[in-house]
């Protein structure tokens, strides 16, 4: 990747169980006062915001062309606008791709979800399946999940009480996150009591309902100094589709995000995964997750999740500071909270999460039940 | 919630989403679902280059870009557990009251599993590798639940 493209600032509100009390326009809104106040952006056809890029999805925000009512909130009022229905780090990429192509200076992605609008999440993502064969035997993105869980953890050598020590550390961590849903702090104990949903995922192994608004402001090389002191830049972008059947796929081999992490590696020029990040933000829906991404992209040995969760990994690589998805974070969003963090701690702005000179960060985002599509985006100071 | 939010006078809208939808399965799934539907047969098709069966049927093979479409194989009503879940949790799109079991069940004959639901077994006595038959449905839904749900073969 020879042009480079600049993430210059991030904003976003608090992860909460159930904000009711605010449409997603308003939460959208709030997110993009604090880009215009922290940039000075403008949104004329010369030198401002010519296009945007919102993430929604239609089933949770119940209503189709999500993005339709709320142009106006995000500034793309008689300007360019595009939607994004799946992980937000792809609208990431996407922007990168409108910027190193010279179609675009500027863009600002901007996504919202309220997980707690429905009245069941697993209802939703039951309707992420084929009306044949898949949604009439009830799958959802739940027990999809519990079949990926049984096959990695007996691959793995990732057991009961790794997932309770995930799920602690995580609570811990979120702690530390002023953007994290505030979650009661759980001993390893309660998590092996909790109710099991899909067996072998109990009901704390599984990120909790949430609604969530974030944006970025994303800009090209030339340019960003513009609209901030501390830009963080896109060094490389990977995603990759698995088969959609889950009995097409090898559960438990991780084999669309090897796919995503390696032409992210190859964009970033990154050789040795083991050694090239100081941050490493993993989208964890469940607990499981955690090892089994932390397998895929490199940083744990192959079918060594637990002895790595054994030896300090998650620290050691500094996993998911933020508490992770598991902490919550809206499904769409997942990846985009990855990507947040990430320039956070890249930007110095982590606070008391702070690792100190971090260089070079690692985001993942995952779309679609048990890990179907996978993306990877490299960033750096 | 933001302690500073003014949630005086807030309104909020109960609805719901019930729209009615007519879906053409594809040729394929048609041959697969009607099949299975008036003769209790399970369908799979086969790709000539690589030798793997695949159900549910599909119109070409995503790693040889075969066209498979009429390649069909009867698949066995039996086949084993590779993979199960105890669902413990109820829900409205659900087939079956809590605790029930969905399985990946790979048809004798067949090289994908497919996920259906496993009945006549206590969760906790399931194992991969178990033999199971499929037991059709009385009355028709035209849809894979024409295969009621899969049960150990005794
Ligand atoms: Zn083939």
């Amino acid at each position: 990747m020879n042009r480079k493209v600049a993430i210059c600032a991030v904003a976003q509100i608090k992860n909460e169980p159930d904000i009711w009390y605010q449409r997603f326009q308003g939460m959208l809104f709030d997110c993009f006062e604090s880009i215009v106040q922290q940039t000075g952006v403008g949104f004329d056809m010369e030198k401002g915001i010519r296009n945007v890029i919102t993430i929604s999805d239609d089933v949770f925000d119940a209503r189709t062309i999500s993005d339709n009512g709320m142009t106006d909130v995000v500034g793309a009022h008689f300007l360019g606008e595009e939607k994004i229905a799946q992980d937000g780090l792809n609208a990431l990429g996407y922007a990168m791709a409108c910027i190193l192509s010279g179609h675009d200076d500027l863009i600002l992605v901007i996504g919202h979800c309220k997980e707690s609008q429905a009245e069941s999440r697993n209802m939703c993502t039951n309707l992420a399946f084929d009306p044949f064969y898949c949604r009439p035997v009830g799958l959802d993105f739940l027990n999809a999940s519990a079949f990926q869980a049984r096959a990695y953890m007996a691959r793995s050598g990732v057991t009961e009480a790794h997932l309770a020590k995930i799920v602690v550390r995580s609570r811990q961590n979120a702690a530390k996150n002023p953007y994290a849903r505030e979650n009661p702090p759980v001993t390893e104990q309660e998590v092996m009591a909790s109710p099991m949903l899909a067996d072998p995922i109990r009901q704390l192994h599984q990120y909790p309902v949430t609604d969530w608004a974030a944006a970025m402001l994303v800009c090209c090389e030339e340019r960003a100094r513009e609209f901030t002191d501390t830009p963080v830049w896109i060094t490389g972008f990977g995603s990759c589709m698995d088969s959609y059947f889950l009995g097409d796929r090898d559960l438990a081999g991780n084999f669309a995000l090897k796919n995503a992490a390696e032409r992210a590696y190859a964009r970033a020029g990154i050789t040795d995964p083991k050694t090239a990040f100081d941050v490493v933000e993993l989208n964890d829906a469940s607990a499981y997750q955690l090892p089994m991404w932390a397998e895929g992209v490199g940083i744990a040995d192959e079918a060594g999740g637990g002895a790595w969760i054994d030896a300090g990994g998650m620290d050691r690589y500094h996993v998911n500071l933020s508490g992770g998805m598991l902490a919550g974070n809206p499904v769409m969003l997942g990846g985009l909270a990855r990507a947040m963090e990430a320039v956070l701690q890249l930007q110095g702005k982590a606070e008391g999460r702070q690792v100190e000179g971090a260089k070079r960060a690692l985001a993942h985002g995952t779309t679609g039940p048990a890990g179907q599509h996978h993306a990877v985006i490299i960033l750096e100071n | 919630m933001r302690k500073d939010f003014d949630v005086s006078d807030c309104y909020v809208q109960e609805g719901k989403l019930a729209l009615p939808y007519s879906y053409f399965a594809g040729r394929v799934g048609s041959t697969f679902i009607t099949t299975l539907r008036d003769q209790r047969r399970i369908l799979g098709v086969r790709c000539n280059t690589c030798g793997k069966v695949f159900v549910p049927p599909r119109q070409t093979c995503e790693r040889c870009m075969e066209d498979i479409r009429n390649n069909w194989v009867t698949l066995s009503n039996t086949g084993e557990v590779v993979n199960y879940t105890v669902v413990n949790y109820d829900d409205r799109h659900l087939p079956r009251k809590a605790p029930f079991i969905l399985a990946l069940i790979r048809p004798d004959g067949a090289d994908t599993p497919m996920v259906h639901i496993l009945e006549g077994i206590e969760g906790d006595k399931v194992q991969p590798g178990l033999k199971v038959k499929a037991v059709f449905s009385e009355k028709t839904t035209h849809t894979i639940l024409d295969i009621d749900h899969f049960e150990p073969v005794a």
